[in-house]
């Protein structure tokens, strides 16, 4: 396992002095995102308006693909209950969105499920300054939580995923339970503003597109930042050995406790995105199935690497969509196998295939 | 360069490819062409909806097909898309968009749970089309851009309250799982009890997916209620009447009255469970009208002999032909002509004659209660002497009790 | 009086359900430390099993009614035990041995297998659920009272749970292949290097708790749906009873599930089949802050 991991480190940014160019480095560094930048910028000019809102909703899944990767790839931690986090950012935005379209008057499902007066903790998140920092903070904190109880007893590799799952089995019960509060398996939806925009209109849907191109980015960066500065190489060494890291003198409670929080405020602030955009969130997209369908956009494009998680993220959202207009019966056995094929085959994914193949080809190059 | 460097290098344009081939635009035009009008079908084919979904497709592609057969609309062949919500509400919004924009139907007719409907109707609404819902649901919403075909809540849950009540059932449990539907109904329900004399001895919702009855059973035989008022969801209501069952109940011990289990349905539960126990709806394989015997003769020459008809299938039969009228009396696909045309328009459906109305666009409907044979059919043991009207608001004289239902 | 006995023994009967999905993955996940998320899938595999055993006899016509066989279903259980092994040997033949080491990836794995025997289940035999005959041995019950019966099929359940656990420990205690399969769970290298084919044992292991996953399916197939997406309605359970009973002692999983099983009972009598499920994983979250391996650890060397 550990031998078979490391290959998947990014390699550090540390310049290659007998290359002589010293230019070189910061330019392929950079370049892939640029180059991912320019074409989602300009998108928008040769897509139909139905593949764009196609896009969109993919580009939130690559920044919880990003999330995942955070705490999976680099700091070991298999988590399947992503999902949540997703969700409750999802609900944040929703709470701000549906406030805001029923122009003061009771949301529609509070009222058939009974209620007469909005309930307290609804009242801030009418203003979209306190809701979206919300997104973020709600999930880091549950996420903080939890993760603090759980790592701090040494629970980890399977215990710890088997954990996260009950945590989105748990959560999606208490969402569709707590109906008055949450609109139960329905969900909440019918939003028709957001700051004052219609929703329908394009350029406000164009406007939330860049938006999310915003905090791609600024997500791609930030874990790009944690993963390699000397923090991201104390998350690789607990993945590898969590007790040669104890015996260092670091404490590996507040390591993990700060990466998954921070994993899991990602994935809300994603969540947040694609409710503004989809128009709907509900608890299906908290539960067991769409929590491991994450993980596996991630296990698919490649752990370990952040364009790997994006890659997977886009490829396998693309492939669903395409399958299940095609042949709506095969897609779960299909899902199935590109799962196994991946952990199999190409157990660094997509990202790492094509790695090693550069990999190979150099020094094939290099011997003739 | 270093390998990483190049494989950094790669990594871009492979995921641009990736992004283009997730994507770019498929093949295909959208837009009916001159000679047809194309209509949307959108129904989970797969998840845990597909069970109960694909059939009222079925359904649906049978009008269809039918109507071809006697020349079209306006003497176009109607095409469907058929376009698969994968039991998951986003995806039926994302399909929804789809079908308008893209494929540019007339109409949509598809979803199955309140959730799915609550998450196109937006959809329907902004992008001004047009969605026939099939399925019997909780009242309390009418859309300017959605017909609905199956009951509301006065034509299904409020009389089988009322028959249960003059049938001297006044001890009432209800059980439902934990989602819209069941709450609402069991609103209602509560309301028309302390109304009308009833007596509400327990209240239980079950997570959906539930499959552990033991508990509940208990409760509800030392509750001794008249009848267990259930609106259960899926497979649930397996594990609950093969517990019921086993906990040594019997229909003559305590009845129970279920609004969704129908033909479909009672094959998997077992129909030997089920027995002698009651039902509500508008429609069942048996109800003896000649259109029926018609409908039914077709639905299975096409689909197989072992397939059965219920409610939802035929309300999603129905839709179809209540569109093709109204398209024919307006001369036009367009929406508004349609809602227009669409006004009183009347169809003797396999389940006795349905009148669209105008104000709320649902359809009157006789209101039938079932009692379960040991073959998994069932019989009708009474029906509304006329077509019943639709009320999702339940705001006509005849419930003063539901006023606080009102937002 | 009465609601008390009949809740003192609802709790055994959801308890013995518990412990007969879980005591299939305690056993796999106890030896080769990997989760199995097909688990379910085995169950379903039991099932639909029990299914297809008692479709193969013609049913009898009694009074005008089809009547299944009522011993069919005897059959259907060492079948199912068979049927279930078997596929179980065969997916750790062909994959979980190649990721061995891997906990995490195996984990991923067996779910993607899960979803394609889901889609197997669901091209042979459809979508729709299917319908097991309650065996008319099993259909009665032990009157206690004019409101208070003792179903039989509870009582069948706790049985087969009672015999299962007496056969697994007569098997590990007192066979020749139980004491390899002891060894191997305390100290694979040295029971190796002693000259116990691991894999071997492995390989066994895992047919074993797959066939007792079938067994198990068996016994859901009597008091719940059987459709292709069974085996998701029971292993978030499971999952909870292996990880709070502890990993590799049997007695640590009997436990786990009389306790879980109770609580579930003690909470949903309370107040709502909700609240119990919810307050039910917040105890073992809060349990394992206390005893981080489970009730019950096997020390190992």
């Amino acid at each position: 396992m550990k031998v078979a991991r490391s290959i998947a480190i990014e390699a550090p940014p540390a310049q290659n002095p007998s290359s002589g160019i010293g230019w070189i480095g910061p330019i392929t560094r950079w370049a892939p995102l640029a180059v991912v930048v320019a074409i989602l910028v300009v998108a928008p000019a040769f897509l139909s308006e139905f593949r764009m809102s196609l896009l969109a909703k993919f580009l939130t899944f690559a920044i919880v693909a990003l999330a995942i990767d955070l705490v999976w790839g680099y700091a070991g931690m298999l988590s399947l209950g992503h999902g949540v986090f997703f969700g409750l950012g999802g609900y944040a935005m929703a709470m701000y969105l549906k406030q805001e379209s029923s122009q003061g008057s009771l949301p529609d499902f509070m009222s058939w499920s009974g209620l007469s007066t909005l309930p307290v903790f609804w009242e801030p998140f009418a203003h979209p300054w306190f809701a979206i920092p919300m997104a973020a903070i709600i999930p880091a904190a549950l996420a903080g939580g939890l993760c603090y109880l759980v790592v701090r007893s040494r629970i980890t590799g399977v215990y710890f995923s088997l954990i996260t799952q009950a945590l989105s089995l748990i959560v999606s019960i208490l969402f569709i339970g707590a109906q008055p509060f949450t609109g139960g398996t329905n969900g909440i939806t019918n939003f028709q503003t957001i700051f004052g925009f219609p929703l329908i209109l394009d350029e406000t849907r164009m406007g939330l597109y860049y938006a999310t191109i915003v905090v791609f980015v600024m997500a791609y960066l930030l874990c790009r930042w944690t993963v390699t500065s000397r923090f991201g190489t104390l998350l690789v060494a607990l993945r590898d050995d969590e007790n040669r890291v104890r015996f260092f003198g670091y404490d590996p409670v507040q390591l993990k406790v700060f990466v998954f929080a921070l994993s899991a405020g990602i994935s809300g602030m994603a969540g947040a995105l694609f409710t503004a955009q989809v128009g709907i969130i509900s608890p299906a997209m908290m539960g067991i199935v769409p929590s491991i369908e994450m993980v596996v956009w991630v296990a698919v494009g490649g752990r370990g690497t952040l364009m790997g998680a994006v890659i997977g993220a886009i490829l396998v959202n693309s492939a669903k969509s395409g399958f299940s207009e095609a042949f709506p019966d095969l897609w779960q056995a299909v899902f199935g196998a590109m799962l196994v094929g991946s952990v199999v085959f190409l157990p660094q994914g997509v990202a790492g295939a094509m790695k090693s193949a550069v990999l190979l080809v150099r020094s094939r190059l290099k011997q003739a | 360069m270093k390998a990483s460097h190049v494989f950094r290098f790669i990594a871009g344009p492979a995921l641009s490819l990736a992004l283009v081939a997730g994507c770019a635009p498929a093949a295909g035009t959208g837009g009916g062409s001159g000679s047809t009008i194309k209509v949307g079908v959108l129904h989970s084919l797969s998840g845990t909806m597909a069970i109960s979904e694909t059939s009222v497709r079925d359904a649906t592609l049978l009008a269809i097909e039918e109507i071809n057969a006697k020349g079209g609309v306006l003497g176009k062949k109607i095409e469907p898309v058929i376009e698969d919500g994968a039991s998951d509400w986003p995806t039926f919004a994302e399909k929804a968009k789809k079908l308008i924009q893209k494929d540019q139907v007339a109409v949509v007719f598809g979803c199955w749970t309140s959730a799915s409907r609550k998450a196109v109707l937006p959809v329907f609404e902004s992008l001004k089309s047009l969605l026939f819902y099939p399925v019997q649901y909780e009242g309390l919403e009418k859309s300017p851009n959605i017909f609905y075909t199956g009951a509301t809540t006065n034509q299904q849950i409020v009389p089988a309250v009322e028959y249960l009540l003059a049938q001297g059932k006044k001890k009432m449990y209800l059980l439902g799982s934990d989602y819209v539907f069941p709450r609402t109904s069991n609103k209602i329900i509560k309301l028309q009890l302390e109304a009308q004399g009833g007596q509400l001895v327990g209240e239980e919702y079950t997570p959906l997916g539930h499959t552990d009855y033991t508990t509940v059973v208990s409760k509800i035989l030392a509750a001794k209620p008249d009848v267990v008022f259930n609106t259960l969801n899926g497979d649930s209501n397996v594990a609950f009447f093969k517990q019921l069952k086993s906990a040594g109940n019997t229909p003559d011990k305590i009845q129970t009255m279920s609004v969704s289990i129908a033909e479909e349905e009672t094959r998997g539960i077992g129909p030997e469970n089920l027995v002698g126990h009651l039902v509500a709806w508008n429609y069942y394989q048996t109800t003896d009208t000649p259109e029926n015997k018609k409908f039914v003769a077709a639905y299975k020459a096409k689909y197989g002999q072992n397939r059965v008809t219920d409610d939802p299938i035929e309300a999603g039969y129905l839709g179809v032909y209540l569109w093709a009228k109204a398209v024919e009396k307006a001369g036009s696909t367009d929406v508004e002509k349609v809602r227009a045309a669409a006004k009183g328009i009347e169809f003797a459906a396999p389940g006795g004659m349905v009148t669209v109305d105008g104000d709320n666009q649902h359809i009157y409907k006789t209101v039938r209660m079932g009692r379960v044979r040991a073959d998994g059919l069932i019989d009708e043991i009474s029906a509304s002497p006329k077509p019943v009207k639709p009320d999702p608001y339940l705001e006509g004289k005849n419930y003063p009790w539901a006023k606080s239902l009102k937002p | 009086m009465e609601f008390a006995v009949l809740q003192a023994f609802n709790a055994i009967s959801v308890s013995s359900i518990l412990l007969l999905i879980a005591l299939g993955l305690a056993f796999s996940f106890g030896l080769m430390g990997v989760i199995n998320m097909a688990h379910g899938e085995f169950i379903m595999i039991g099932a639909y099993t029990a299914y297809a055993i008692q479709n193969l006899a013609a049913p009898a016509m009694v009074n005008g009614v089809e009547t299944q066989n009522d011993l069919m279903f005897l059959l259907a259980l060492p079948v199912a035990f068979l049927v279930a092994g078997a596929g179980g040997m065969v997916l750790e033949r062909l994959l979980i041995r190649h990721l061995y080491e891997r906990a995490l990836d195996t984990l991923l794995a067996t779910w993607g297998v899960g979803l394609m025997l889901q889609q197997l289940a669901r091209f042979i035999f459809g979508a729709p659920n299917v319908q097991v005959v309650t065996p008319s041995w099993l259909t009665g019950g032990l009157v206690i009272s004019d409101d208070v019966t003792l179903p039989a099929k509870r009582m069948f359940i706790v049985a087969l749970v009672t015999v299962c656990i007496a056969a697994i420990t007569f098997f590990l205690y007192r066979t020749a292949a139980g004491r390899r399969l002891r060894a191997v769970m305390q100290n694979r290298d040295m029971a190796s290097s002693l000259g116990v084919a691991t894999r071997q044992v492995d390989s066994l292991t895992f047919a074993l708790g797959s066939g007792l996953a079938g067994v198990a399916g068996c016994a859901v197939a009597l008091i719940g749906p059987i459709g292709p997406a069974l085996g998701t309605y029971y292993i978030v359970d499971a999952f909870m009873v292996v990880i709070f009973g502890g990993v590799g002692q049997l007695l640590g999983t009997v436990i786990a599930a009389l306790g879980i099983g109770s609580l579930n009972v003690a909470f949903e009598l309370g107040s709502t089949a909700v609240v119990g499920k919810v307050m039910v994983f917040v105890m073992v979250i809060l349990f394992l802050q206390w005893k981080p391996s489970g009730l019950l650890a096997l020390r190992t060397r």
